[in-house]
């Protein structure tokens, strides 16, 4: 990928910032999220609760449902392929998807590698638990991140505690002195160049959405008020009780995030939002995928 | 000058950035505000409308009630700098497709023109007056046709990219993605000159 191209890449995460990007896994779905006010739809053949709930290997999605979907909106289309499963990433290149997760919700291809994303045109995004884990995606060729989150349960604790870390980390580095960068950066496993950014703008590199268990307006806005500059919503709209309904509100909250009042009126009568499930009670504990 | 970024959805960071850059060095008064609800529009001077996606800023103006107010401050002539999705909010018709949001500016503009993301690039272009400007397109729109009175400001492989229309600036690529701020200087002149006209009318 030429820096061009990079820029370019990092540049459409901008354009998403301050949008919600729903998980989608039909062109009807794909279709309620855009009109619902979605920036961007993650095509995938279950959302992350079933995947769960299924259990086995869960691979990239049929590439003719994801052609479905980019038939089915005008807005970009992203789609997830298994950590360090290069091949997918190809084919998912080949179909000119809009943005590719490298993502640890579907079962990982490769326990040491992730793949070289500085080898792709199309960009990716990544998800991480703490700075370490989002400059190394980004030193890989990442131009986008978000949390990881717990994805299918519906419990935003995961996401919180990943955000909360990662900014916290952040404010760390930029009050370190420049002398002290260098034992930093070999301290969380990352190059010095991307360390020596973060020291000086406060920030990462590129755009860093939440994700993983959101479910609701409320979640939705408190990731914002956290720092996240977008949010991802997996099972949480298509799994509840009003998918439409929830989907707008969530958007808007996402918008006015600082505006308790409309978030409250935004909160009324959504209907069931999708039954959770605490972290001490399930199996697979995907954020431990690919660090 | 009270400049106003659209905030309902996209990238309105980077053009406050460059308002304030272009403030710090500047000996005029300028204040960047965000607009998020319908009282975030008053006492304007001027306004910009963002990329990001035009279908989720189109229906949030309406949801948040600003669609109304902000197409009446249009047309009324606040100056008015639209980048990308902002060029298909202010555009009066859509190419094959029969949504239209503020309908201010006579163009049709054809929304995703180059495809996909892979489809985007960067190029250099004089922009009117302004000398190789660096247009960054992210999956771009471009206008296939404008009203006579529209000024092209800029061109790209025979498609218009750039336009100017009374007060109204609708460009399909992203000055705000570059740290060139030329062209938001010559917005904030119009923006200058709408203020001193708008003094000596009373």
């Amino acid at each position: 990928m030429s820096q061009t191209q990079y820029e370019l890449n990092k540049g459409l995460a901008q354009m998403l910032k301050g949008g919600v990007i729903m998980d989608v896994t039909t062109p009807e779905q794909a279709k309620i999220a855009e009109a619902a006010g979605a920036c961007a739809v993650m095509a995938l053949e279950r959302i992350p609760a079933d995947i769960r709930a299924a259990g086995g290997v869960s691979r990239m999605s049929d590439p003719k449902m994801i052609k479905g979907i980019q038939e089915a909106v005008s807005i970009p289309v992203m789609a997830k392929c298994r950590i360090g499963h290069f091949v997918e990433a190809q084919i998912l290149e080949a179909v000119e998807i809009d943005y590719i997760d490298e993502s640890e919700v579907l079962s990982p291809a490769d326990d040491i590698y992730h793949i070289d994303k500085r080898q792709f045109k199309v960009p990716f995004v990544c998800g991480a638990r703490d700075l370490g884990e989002a400059l190394r995606r980004i030193n890989e060729g990442a131009a986008m991140i978000r949390t990881k989150g717990e994805p299918g349960t519906g419990d935003v604790v995961q996401a919180v505690r990943h955000m909360r870390k990662m900014n916290a980390e952040i404010r760390k580095i930029a009050a370190l002195s420049e002398d002290e960068l260098y034992e930093e950066a070999k301290q969380i496993q990352v190059p010095f160049d991307l360390i020596s950014f973060v020291h000086d703008n406060g920030r990462l590199p590129v755009v860093n959405f939440a994700a993983g268990g959101v479910a609701t307006p409320a979640d939705a806005a408190l990731m914002m008020q956290l720092g996240a500059e977008g949010v991802f919503v997996g099972s949480g709209i298509f799994k509840s009780g009003d998918p439409a309904k929830r989907a707008a509100a969530i958007v808007q909250a996402v918008t006015n995030y600082q505006d308790a009042k409309l978030i409250a009126s935004l909160s009324e009568d959504l209907g069931e939002a999708m039954v959770g499930i605490n972290p001490n009670e399930i199996k697979i504990i995907m954020e431990e995928r690919g660090i | 000058m009270k400049i106003g970024i659209l905030a309902v959805q996209g990238a309105f960071i980077e053009h406050e950035a460059q308002i304030t850059s272009i403030a710090a060095r500047s000996v005029d008064q300028i204040e960047c505000i965000q607009i998020r609800q319908r009282k975030d529009l008053e006492d304007l001077d001027g306004i910009i409308l963002p990329g990001g996606e035009s279908t989720v800023q189109g229906k949030l103006l309406r949801d948040l009630d600003l669609f109304d107010d902000l197409q009446k401050l249009i047309l009324q002539g606040l100056p008015t700098l639209a980048t990308c999705a902002g060029l298909i909010l202010l555009a009066r018709t859509l190419e094959n497709d029969p949504v239209k949001h503020l309908a201010t500016l006579p163009v049709t503009v054809q929304r995703n023109a180059y495809g996909r993301q892979l489809g985007s690039f960067t190029v250099s272009s004089d922009v009117g007056d302004i000398n190789d400007f660096p247009l960054v397109f992210i999956r771009a729109p471009y206008i296939t046709s404008a009203g006579p009175e529209t000024k092209i400001l800029t061109t790209v492989d025979h498609h218009i990219v750039g336009v100017e229309y009374k007060n109204q600036i609708g460009l399909a690529f992203h000055p705000e993605m570059t740290r060139d701020t030329r062209i938001h200087e010559y917005f904030l002149r119009k923006v200058k000159s709408w203020c001193s006209c708008l003094q000596c009318t009373g």
